[in-house]
């Protein structure tokens, strides 16, 4: 078994990591958080990261599928509000 | 209806023109509120003379139109039109537009003020900030929106 994800990050973290996107392959069943360690080769994940499955808000303990995106981002700021 | 923009807009005109075209509000909505969100030259004691809107295609959407149904699903709206800019911003481009048309005032002004502050909190948009210097910072956090 094969799965085949994307995995893309935002903002703040895709300076951090220098690249916008990873595409990831492996044979076992990896949660959010396992994306996260094996496509940054284990760099410590910024306090208060936000992590979506196919657009989706997820917890990090979430299971992905092949051919899903996982996306790694800092907290929305749309705007300062005073 | 949700729109993301990546060049300047009239807020005021796509209101006039969406209320236009909505031939289903005709004779039906009582109120109509109007909230803009422009750019500031100012944040956090720093002068900003630019600003980069960073969002999430796809996710984006698909947020900002889960807000607003929410909206209509809380309130009783007869109609909606959220306007979100991206890219490169300057002080006095308009950032925002949240138009809701209903009946009777307080859900239009409830509904549009959920909406800014569901936006504003699970909606993915990132602001980069060009100060004075030229130095770039990522706005790091919301502050109360009522001061």
């Amino acid at each position: 078994m094969t799965v085949s994800i994307k995995v893309r990050y935002f903002a703040s973290l895709n300076e951090l990591l220098g690249r916008s996107e990873d595409m990831l392959e492996f044979d076992q069943a990896l949660s959010v958080a396992d994306v996260w360690v094996k496509a940054t080769e284990s760099k410590v994940m910024p306090d208060n990261t936000l992590a979506a499955l196919n657009m989706e808000y997820v917890a990090l303990d979430c299971v992905v599928s092949d051919g899903d995106e996982v996306a790694f981002f800092p907290p929305v700021t749309g705007g300062q509000y005073d | 209806m949700i729109k993301i923009v990546p060049e300047e807009f009239d807020p005021f005109a796509e209101v006039q023109a969406y209320q236009k075209k909505q031939q289903a509000l005709s004779g039906k909505y009582g109120a109509t509120n109007v909230f803009v969100g422009t750019m500031r030259d100012f944040n956090e004691g720093e002068l900003v003379k630019g600003m980069t809107l960073e969002h999430y295609p796809g996710m984006t959407e698909k947020q900002l139109d889960a807000v607003a149904q929410e909206a209509e699903q809380q309130w009783a709206l007869l109609d909606s039109l959220v306007i979100h800019r991206v890219g490169d911003v300057f002080p006095d481009d308009v950032l925002v537009l949240v138009a809701v048309w209903s009946v009777h005032r307080g859900d239009a002004f409830d509904a549009s003020r959920f909406i800014m502050e569901a936006l504003k909190s699970k909606v993915p948009f990132w602001k980069k900030e060009i100060l004075a210097d030229d130095q770039s910072r990522w706005v790091a956090k919301n502050t109360e929106g009522y001061l």
